[in-house]
């Protein structure tokens, strides 16, 4: 046999010894999977938070607000709407008197692990594309029997009036923790409302001729004291987006991304934006996918 | 039924709420506080007040006392995180004060043996304060106090 | 009928580490409604920690607690699987009791 293959050869052996190490080493690691899973995800959402962290301030001033964040992460209240939207998951809700069990969100009729990093998407069955909101809506009118208009009814709570739909996404979004945004463009209707997404963003309206783009397309702007993201760039978007929702401590409530479109909207001083709207979703599939690879830390707690 | 065996049920009713709805209560009996609770500690509005209505003369300045998990500036009054670690012996009680608030006293906790005399809680603060931080320890009172500014943020995130 | 707590107790620098969200409004009594209504004071008023029946920490707050309550605190004895129990009363005489392990 010529040297070129028997090196070859005894080379290919390695290989095979290699893989089989390797597949015994995953073999270990799955069986020690579940607790392996749990401190898996805690250190990645603790990398995620340090990698997305933007860098410490040199501003004095701005430093210590961001320790006041930090010191803010423990102890999330959006726990309790988490803790909340499980149960309602899980209750036989609606005329038809069926749980959220077999809902899918994009990964699989019940399935909710990771689901919040691939949507929004399009959906078959409705034939449109739809983010966590509008997905649970579809979820709640074809399987649980509400309608359209119940469904859809006040999504964002207040103290004596609880939004069923704010605790269903804290449940949902937090099984996606420590997941990397991955958004994909794959079907027409997806490219569709990614483009009219960015025409948004960049659309200026309203009685102030604001767009997105006004606060949200430079670096180093703030109002007050609040700095704004510059959405147009990578690291700044991945940051924005995985950290909502968000328990608003100035609301006193879990604040979903549709509240956060809607908000901006009003501050803009544009027409209130209707929840689960195309322009809503479409808006939500452009920010969403310029997060990719960003990694899920929310629900998360702001000011 | 009396206040003090109503306020033993268990399960959240609101008991109160019947007695008062059955008129057999008044309002402000059903407000009243809970068996165990330093009313007048409440209403103070300063330091000293607070220790006095703790049953205290003044209190003295330690050293010995920290902040811990405080920020110097907290972006929303409504929720400012406030630690406190007492290295005094004997700590058997730890006091949060606001002192700009309507009341100074936010909070009071009873340190019993085997605990550490350490606590964290969230406080409001209705603007840029000092806050106090008082224990008790073999019946004297002690503080330390810390500045914390509070800012008025943005429109977004 | 009140939301239940969130409690975690473990064992971190021999110690059992408590931290407890407790889910309650906290309204001063100073706030008032869209409608202009003074919205009453409503809030925890005392908070008790045992552990094998013996208290671990009691508090007294005030409505300048913030809303859904955040709390911890260590105590020394505890072992694994142990129960920490948690009770908060508010001054409208509502009570919530919730327990957990120490992990």
């Amino acid at each position: 046999m010529k040297p070129a293959n028997v090196a070859a050869a005894s080379l290919n052996r390695q290989a095979q010894l290699i893989a089989s190490v390797m597949f015994l080493i995953i073999g270990f690691a799955l069986s020690t999977a579940s607790h392996a899973q749990t401190t898996k995800v805690a250190a990645a959402v603790a990398k995620a938070k340090q990698d997305a962290a933007p860098p410490k301030s040199i501003d004095p001033t701005l430093r210590e607000i961001e320790k006041y964040r930090e010191a803010l992460a423990d102890g999330n209240p959006a726990d309790l709407w988490e803790a909340r939207g499980e149960d309602l998951w899980k209750q036989k809700r609606g005329p038809n008197k069926v749980s959220l069990e077999q809902c899918d969100l994009g990964l699989g009729e019940g399935v909710v692990k990771g689901v919040y990093a691939s949507l929004p998407k399009y959906f078959a069955d409705t034939d449109k594309v739809e983010d966590l909101e509008t997905r649970l809506v579809t979820c709640m009118v074809l399987l649980q029997g509400f309608t359209y208009e119940q469904a859809k009814k006040a999504p964002f709570g207040s103290a004596d009036n609880r939004s069923t739909m704010e605790a269903l996404v804290a449940y949902v979004t937090a099984n996606s923790r420590g997941t990397k945004m991955r958004v994909a463009l794959n079907h027409p209707k997806e490219k569709e409302a990614f483009e009219i997404g960015k025409k948004m963003f960049f659309h200026r309206g309203g009685s102030h001729d604001f767009s997105c783009a006004t606060c949200h397309a430079q670096d180093n702007i703030r109002i007050r004291l609040q700095e704004l993201p510059n959405l147009t760039k990578q690291a700044p978007a991945q940051r924005a987006y995985t950290s909502w929702p968000a328990y608003r401590v100035s609301q006193g409530e879990l604040r979903t991304f549709q509240w956060r479109l809607f908000d901006c909207f009003r501050q803009q001083r544009f027409p209130e934006l209707d929840f689960t709207s195309q322009g809503s979703v479409a808006l939500t599939m452009y920010l969403a996918r310029n997060a990719n690879d960003g990694v899920l830390t929310a629900p998360s707690i702001k000011r | 039924m009396n206040r003090r065996e109503a306020l033993k049920t268990t399960g959240g009713t609101t008991v109160m709420a019947l007695l008062v709805s059955a008129g057999l209560i008044s309002p402000e009996e059903a407000f009243a506080q809970a068996p165990d609770w330093n009313k007048n500690a409440f209403d103070t509005k300063n330091l000293n007040d607070t220790v006095k209505a703790f049953g205290g003369m003044t209190a003295t300045l330690s050293k010995d006392i920290s902040f811990v998990n405080a920020p110097d500036i907290a972006e929303n009054g409504a929720v400012v995180p406030v630690g406190v670690q007492s290295k005094i012996p004997k700590t058997e009680m730890i006091a949060i004060l606001v002192e700009k608030n309507p009341n100074s006293l936010s909070a009071a906790f009873t340190i019993p043996d085997g605990t550490e005399p350490i606590v964290s809680t969230r406080v409001k603060m209705g603007q840029t304060s000092n806050v106090h931080a008082v224990v008790k320890a073999d019946g004297k009172f002690f503080y330390a106090t810390k500045e914390i500014k509070v800012t008025l943020g943005g429109c977004g995130g | 009928m009140s939301d239940p707590m969130r409690i975690r107790a473990q064992i971190m620098g021999g110690a059992v580490d408590v931290r407890v969200l407790m889910a309650h409004e906290m309204e001063t009594g100073q706030r008032k409604d869209a409608a202009g209504k003074t919205v009453p004071a409503w809030f925890i008023q005392n908070v008790s920690a045992t552990h094998n029946g013996k208290i671990i920490l009691s508090a007294q707050w005030g409505p300048a607690v913030s809303k859904n309550p955040f709390l911890s605190f260590r105590f020394t004895g505890g072992k694994v699987g142990e129960k920490v129990i948690v009770t908060w009363v508010d001054n409208k005489g509502d009570k919530r009791t919730d327990e957990v392990a120490i992990a």
